[in-house]
């Protein structure tokens, strides 16, 4: 049976209607922004005009680098939750019956994951760029409005937000319990984090052909992400609880 | 539940024996371990298209198992099986499922969704055109139609068992895996679902119901099958009551005879007798109805209470009641003794099922 947009679509609606109607989800996803957003905020607009260069780099550089935990902790606590939340609701069983195959309910899912997570990160970093270009001094919003890491922060928000939610769906898969997976998810999603730490810091040299080597890389973990996660996502294991002893329906994407 | 009122809740179109009726499913040799537990073992049996079947056990027995192996679920260690004339396995497991439904003990509703919102997730899943008019069917069928726009977390249990229930409707399966429809829902509620398994089957739909409630399989289902991690038995539920329960008729007198011995033996039709034991309240209305002049006393009876015979029952073993009740009724007046009753015996459903479980139990004990 081929992939269907219908099953896909239909996955991703009732996603967000639940995110809609869901507090915690909805606190998650706009206090965690704000909180990531009012420390880089309130740090660009307390620089002075007479700040030394080095100074003013080095702020901007953590100020930029702040909201990309955004892309990051948002999607992973969503993610964590997507499989095993239903399964402690009992909602999973049911959708199992259906024809949906597990690509297609993972890649409905992660969409639905996606499209507020990053949407929210982008929001968040205008805002960021917006105050600082009407609230800092001149000098300090132009470093912020030239800094290199902002192009690279809108190529990477959903690189990162792609491999947190891929991360956060394959520990949701295999997890029996959504706060061991909520935590295991947000671990897992820090290595990519890391290594932007890395450039934004300057630790490793943020040349052109660096970055654009990791966000390839990025992108092709995040676009094969979902086959692999495919594979974890075994119906047997995830209606029993127990290892599958045979041929299982996880083969063919069934 | 307007759109199955009026049908009948007894089955009224039994097929005939399912292995020569096109099979809607057929299992053969099925077997499920889990590491070293097994939970269902070779089990084989074949249910035909339109059939009301019945699958009872104890908890544990691996019914649940057997319907998720059906379901495609979870693969089975061993055998095989046609579900909906589609061979199971993972390459049509989709197909599988395009044609059944399943409706799993726990409702599984998104709480945080509407009925319809529920529903249309499910219709999309399914790829169904018309949705809006399948779900309104749906809600209409199981009676839910003025609550399409409730929260489910909003209902009550048996309205969302009720919603479960219309989910399962959506896309016009040709086999239903019915697991505990009624379980929480209040009598009317439960004969409403009755009536609708009843329209289903008169649609030519077939139904796999899983229950422990033994009436309900006994009113509703055209054959049933009892397992306890293997098959074991199967057949329409009289039939079964008659393989395990020989024939007998329960015989009533108003006071002991004196030589049952000589009354019952040599009776045509009748092969063996004993004394009944008959509930104290029974035996107390019996003696409040006895004539006057009857002295004789129970042997057994050690009441303690006023003095006088308490009623007396025997339990005869015999080929044909109908032949059989007339000769001993002949004989009891020749005898002179009253006769209070004469009547065939009747082993319910939950007595072949308490005999076969025992019989099970106390084997692996």
């Amino acid at each position: 049976m081929s992939m269907s947009a219908t099953r896909i679509g239909a996955v991703i609606r009732k996603e967000l209607s639940e995110f809609r109607r869901n507090r915690f989800i909805l606190v998650t996803a706009t206090i965690l922004p704000i909180v990531f957003l009012i420390s880089p905020t309130v740090t660009i607009l307390a620089i002075k005009a007479s700040t030394a260069s080095t100074v003013l780099d080095r702020r901007v550089d953590t100020s930029l680098f702040l909201p990309l935990l955004i892309p990051v902790f948002v999607p992973a606590l969503l993610s964590a939750y997507a499989v095993v939340g239903e399964r402690e609701q009992g909602t999973l069983e049911p959708v199992l019956t259906t024809p949906v195959s597990a690509v297609e309910f993972l890649l409905g899912k992660a969409t639905a994951i996606f499209m507020p997570a990053v949407g929210v990160a982008y929001l968040m970093f205008g805002v960021f760029v917006a105050i600082t270009q009407i609230g800092a001094v001149p000098a300090v919003a132009t470093a912020v409005l030239h800094a290199p890491q902002l192009p690279a922060a809108l190529v990477f928000i959903p690189l990162l937000a792609g491999w947190a939610i891929w991360v956060g769906l394959a520990i949701s898969a295999r997890a029996t319990d959504t706060r061991v997976s909520q935590q295991l998810s947000t671990l897992a999603s820090l290595p990519p984090l890391a290594v932007a730490a890395l450039f934004s810091f300057n630790v490793i040299s943020p040349t052109f052909a660096v970055a654009a080597a990791f966000a390839g890389g990025l992108l092709v973990i995040d676009g094969l992400a979902c086959f692999a996660v495919a594979r974890v996502f075994d119906r047997e294991r995830l209606i029993t609880g127990t290892k599958p002893t045979s041929g299982s329906y996880r083969t063919r994407g069934a | 539940m307007s759109a199955v009122s009026g049908s009948s809740s007894s089955p009224t179109r039994p097929p005939e024996s399912a292995p020569g009726a096109a099979a809607a499913i057929e299992v053969s040799h099925l077997t499920k371990v889990f590491g070293p537990r097994t939970a269902v073992a070779d089990v084989s049996f074949t249910v035909a298209r339109g059939e009301v079947f019945g699958f009872l056990g104890p908890n544990g027995a691996g019914k649940t198992t057997t319907v998720r192996m059906l379901g495609t679920l979870i693969a089975p260690t061993s055998g095989s099986a046609v579900v909906a004339g589609i061979s199971l396995g993972p390459a049509r497991a989709a197909e599988i499922r395009q044609h059944i439904s399943i409706m799993p003990e726990a409702p599984g509703l998104y709480r945080r969704l509407t009925v319809t919102e529920n529903l249309d997730f499910f219709a999309r899943l399914y790829g169904l055109p018309r949705r809006e008019q399948r779900i309104a069917e749906a809600l209409a069928a199981v009676g839910l139609s003025d609550r399409a726009h409730d929260l489910t977390a909003n209902l009550s249990k048996g309205l969302r068992q009720r919603a479960a229930l219309a989910r399962t409707l959506l896309n016009d399966p040709s086999v239903m895996f019915l697991d505990e429809p009624t379980s929480g829902l209040d009598p009317v509620a439960a004969h409403e679902v009755h009536g609708l398994i009843g329209t289903l089957r008169d649609r030519g739909v077939t139904i796999f119901l899983t229950t422990h409630r033994l009436d309900e399989a006994q009113r509703l289902c055209d054959r049933v099958a009892i397992m306890n991690t293997s098959l074991l038995t199967i057949g329409r539920p009289d039939e079964l009551r008659q393989k395990l329960f020989n024939r007998s008729l329960a015989v009533t007198t108003v006071a002991p005879l004196a030589r049952p011995d000589q009354v019952f033996a040599g009776l045509p039709g009748v092969q063996s007798w004993q004394t009944a034991d008959q509930p104290a309240d029974q035996s107390a209305a019996q003696s409040a109805a006895r004539p006057a002049g009857q002295s004789a006393a129970r042997p057994s009876d050690r009441s303690g209470g006023p003095a006088g015979p308490r009623p007396a029952g025997y339990v005869l073993t015999v080929s044909d009641p109908a032949q059989a009740a007339p000769a001993v009724t002949r004989a009891l007046v020749a005898a002179g003794a009253d006769v209070l009753s004469i009547a065939e015996s009747q082993h319910s459903l939950e007595d072949v099922y308490l005999e076969l479980i025992d019989d099970t139990e106390g084997r692996t004990r």
